[in-house]
């Protein structure tokens, strides 16, 4: 700290006229005035040094003409590798700076740091990327070393052509869009909006909860799902700064972090909401049957319907698709029994537009589709179902009051096999990945089954079990040891009927014996797969998803919740299959991202941006098309194309396209991009 | 093989019968494979250990009962002492041995239930084991009347076997075998042949 500050001191004293020289007329003066560069080549421990020689690069760059001052250390990126830097800076007088070491990704933040302490402008600094590209890459010492002089010379023809830039400020519109009412929305929502920031939380479906709503009881504790998230629902619903946005998609979204501008479609209920008291008249008299997507088909609702008891809003939704009015022209019998006269039949979607300043995508699961696996019957025979109906058979709201029935006559069933990995880990299905909460919640289904039904006996097949979660081990082995239930390690090959039972044909690979069980019931863990639509909507947030569909985080270990869009951010089973505790911590992470950005007063802008010579500029509009953040605009008075510097991301689409070279991206000008090439050749 | 599993079939009696003998819940095991791992024997048994505990999970007992592993096992012990799951694999076989005897099952292998049969009379007639009327009785037995006579010579030297039997506490077995008999009168649930195999088989 002593020789920090004395270095401080020192450098504020002994060069401050110089200093002050250089920063104040350094961008004007750097096209007349010689360049002075200082490189520093870095060693990185022997990441570098083993394979590059790096005392001849330093001599061999000493002999550049604009370089006045070269040398080499072992970590440049240390705290004395910057004192180094800040404190060469004003004993040379350097006016640019390049620093040779590693992938700017990793340390042009430190750099351009260390730069601007010594009184340089960071834009100033450029890196020479002598590891990932050289050292690493290579193992002939002496080619090695040639390539890393020829590196920093390319990065020394650009330096000398960079301007310094300055970086501007931006307000932030301090409001969060949530895209997704499930537990990893609602949890997001309710964490920001605690921060006392609003929030607009968006959902497709006519009401919030999404998946979690459904489930009957949680592992690893068995506490009823209800009991556990409808506080979590109704406290979303009453919080002051948190609106619902149901039945609502997004159409589009423009602006960048801070500042972004979301067109919503708010999808015609057919029903005034502030109308609508839910009283359930127009649901009675309405002839119109069909199956229920809330219990996954396991019961119908009515063409006018709210999804399930506890929805909130506990408003009526038309479904035009089945609504006999809108299929024929004849009926309006909600309509007339309607007591609060809600019903609007000629109601149309709505566009709004909404300011936000960060939007969080928590668009949840769904699980495979039933037609992958012909050879499990599902959908074929009744009495073969998937995860989530038993949860609704669980559930003490669904359409059993939570009694385990076989869906095909009612009886209670006495052998259920649960199937593990249906589409999971299956690469001829192409799903490679492990959807992680099957294994779980199969022995919580194994479980729940043995404490409703007695005598009955539950049989898993399953490859492996994945119980890595707290007391999820533990959970488990009570579900073989106190419930029961028989693992059976392997795959089933085929489910076929026989008289009421379904033969289940399977292998136990530790016993080595091949199985076959006369099942009442069979339960399919089928795949986590993304909910679909996510693609539509990466495109208009402008973010990765990755092969399986699951959104793209900025890093799968340091950034899991970031996604490469500047303040979009990730939460729940968008990401990666998740399971609640997972969900709820990654919500909270999403949030506390949000929180942050909206502590700033200002967000700065990255000035590396596109540039337009208004001169040159024929106004033809190609950058405008090539642009994929809205950033350029024409100038409908000037007939030319401008850019829209808060916008622009720097990534070079309009400079390609443009037609006659009138747009240049600040350092990186094709003059600069040409000296560096012919440095080398 | 082919196994048609239900309801009945998991945990039959039989398994809880061997449950109660050897003290232990054969659910408790997860198929770790650690027993098998460390068995000195198992390169030689029809099933790993883990399979014998595999087979009565499923309820498949005349595999455990028909294998040549329950009479291979030494008892040596090193599954017990290295299960995770803190089940005595050693005790399981012990109980699988006396369910086989009881039932007259023939063991795959019939020179061990012999030589244990034989071993025992040896204890009860002097109280210890005597070597030289061991090997003896044994080799005649199962006909193979010259096994390992040529390392006898060696055992002899060393004084590791004795031509003649030590008459010392020649009585002191006969109360535990006595015991054993009233024990088998009061409870005939009891496996009658179990004495046949409470000694230690060490081949």
């Amino acid at each position: 700290m002593t020789a920090e500050q004395a270095l401080v001191n020192s450098t504020e004293t002994a060069s401050a006229q110089p200093a002050n020289g250089l920063t104040d007329t350094d961008a004007a003066s750097s096209a007349r005035q010689a360049p002075r560069v200082g490189v520093f080549i870095c060693h990185c421990g022997i990441n570098i040094a083993k394979t590059v020689d790096v005392e001849r690069v330093t001599a061999e760059i000493a002999k550049e003409p604009n370089v006045v001052f070269a040398t080499n250390y072992t970590y440049v990126c240390s705290t004395p590798g910057q004192e180094m830097i800040v404190e060469t800076i004003k004993s040379h007088r350097l006016d640019r700076l390049v620093v040779a070491s590693c992938s700017p990704k990793m340390h042009e933040t430190t750099f351009r740091r260390a730069a601007a302490k010594g009184g340089l402008n960071p834009f100033l600094c450029e890196m020479a990327n002598i590891r990932e590209q050289c050292s690493w890459v290579h193992e002939d010492r002496e080619q090695a070393t040639q390539k890393a002089i020829e590196i920093i010379h390319t990065i020394l023809e650009k330096v000398k052509g960079d301007e310094a830039l300055e970086v501007s400020q931006v307000s932030i519109t301090r409001r969060a869009l949530v895209i997704g009412a499930g537990i990893a929305g609602i949890q997001t929502a309710l964490d920001i909006a605690n921060g006392g920031h609003e929030v607009l939380l968006l959902d497709r479906y006519p009401c919030i909860g999404g998946n979690m709503a459904r489930l009957g009881e949680t592992f690893p504790t068995l506490d009823c799902a209800s009991c556990i998230f409808t506080p979590k629902v109704v406290e979303a619903a009453q919080a002051e700064n948190i609106t619902l946005l149901t039945y609502s998609e997004i159409e589009e979204v423009t602006g960048s972090v801070g500042n972004f501008e979301v067109t919503i479609r708010r999808k015609a209920r057919s029903v005034d909401e502030s109308k609508c008291t839910g009283c359930g008249l127009c649901i009675e008299k309405c002839p119109t049957k069909v199956l229920s997507e809330f219990d996954r088909g396991m019961t119908t609702r009515k063409a006018i319907y709210i999804p399930f008891a506890q929805a909130v809003p506990n408003v009526a939704t038309i479904d035009k698709e089945s609504c006999r009015y809108y299929k024929t022209g004849k009926c309006k019998v909600c309509q007339k029994f309607c007591q609060a006269d809600a019903i609007v039949f000629d109601q149309e979607d709505e566009m709004i537009t909404e300011k936000v300043g960060a939007i969080i995508a928590a668009t949840g699961y769904e699980l495979l589709s039933k037609d992958v696996y012909g050879e499990y019957g599902y959908g074929q025979y009744p009495d073969v179902i998937d995860g989530l109906q038993l949860e609704r058979m669980l559930s003490a709201a669904g359409p059993t009051t939570g009694e385990i029935r076989r869906p095909s006559d009612g009886e209670v069933p006495k052998e259920v096999v649960f199937i593990q990995c249906v589409g999971s880990r299956d690469d001829s299905k192409g799903i490679s990945y492990c959807s992680k909460i099957c294994c779980m919640y199969t022995a919580k289904h194994a479980r729940l089954f043995k404490h409703r039904v007695h005598d009955g006996q539950a049989y898993v097949f399953y490859m492996d079990i994945r119980a890595g979660g707290k007391r999820y081990e533990e959970f488990v082995k009570q579900a073989i040891t106190e419930d029961d239930a028989v693992y059976l390690r392997g795959r089933v090959s085929k489910v076929y009927p026989r008289g009421k039972k379904l033969i289940v044909r399977g292998a136990d690979t530790l016993s080595g014996t091949q199985i076959e069980i006369a099942a009442d019931m069979v339960v399919l863990a089928c795949a986590i797969v993304p909910s679909p639509g996510v693609e539509d909507l990466a495109r208009k947030l402008r973010i990765g998803y990755d092969e399986n569909k699951f959104f793209a985080e900025a890093h799968v270990k340091l950034r899991p919740v970031e996604t490469n869009t500047a303040g979009v951010f990730l939460a729940g089973a968008c990401q990666a299959p998740k399971d609640i505790p997972d969900t709820v911590a990654q919500a909270g992470c999403a949030a506390a991202k949000v929180l942050s950005l909206f502590a700033h007063d200002h967000l700065t802008s990255e000035p590396v941006v596109a540039w337009v010579d208004e001169e040159v500029c024929s106004g033809c509009g190609l950058c405008i098309k090539a642009c994929s953040y809205d950033a350029r605009k024409m100038d409908q008075r000037k007939r030319v194309a401008i850019v829209e510097e808060v916008l622009c991301q720097g990534c070079g689409a309009c400079i390609s396209a443009c037609p006659n070279s009138s747009c240049e991206l600040k350092n990186f000008r094709s003059d600069q991009i040409v000296a560096m090439v012919d440095a080398v050749t | 093989m082919k196994y048609v599993l239900d309801q009945e079939k998991i945990r039959p009696d039989l398994v809880r019968t061997i449950e109660r003998l050897s003290g232990e819940d054969v659910r408790q095991c997860y198929q770790c494979g650690k027993c098998s791992a460390g068995c000195p024997i198992a390169a030689d048994m029809d099933l790993p250990p883990n399979q014998v505990m595999r087979m009565l999970q499923l309820g498949l007992t005349d595999e455990a009962l028909d294998s040549r592993t329950i009479w291979l096992c030494a008892s040596c012990e090193t599954c017990t002492t290295r299960c995770p799951r803190e089940v005595d694999l050693a005790a399981v076989m012990d109980a699988l041995r006396h369910e086989a005897l009881r039932q007259g099952r023939k063991s795959p292998i019939r020179q061990i239930p012999f030589f244990n049969r034989t071993f025992l009379r040896l204890i009860k007639k002097y109280g210890r084991v005597f070597e030289m009327e061991l090997i003896g009785r044994f080799n005649v037995g199962t006909l193979h009347f010259f096994k390992d006579v040529t390392k006898a010579p060696r055992l002899f030297f060393r004084g590791r076997l004795k031509l003649w039997p030590s008459f010392k506490g020649r009585k002191t077995a006969r109360p535990a075998f006595q015991a054993v008999k009233n024990a088998q009168r009061h409870e005939p649930a009891e496996p009658p042949a179990a004495d046949e195999s409470a000694g230690n088989p060490t081949p």
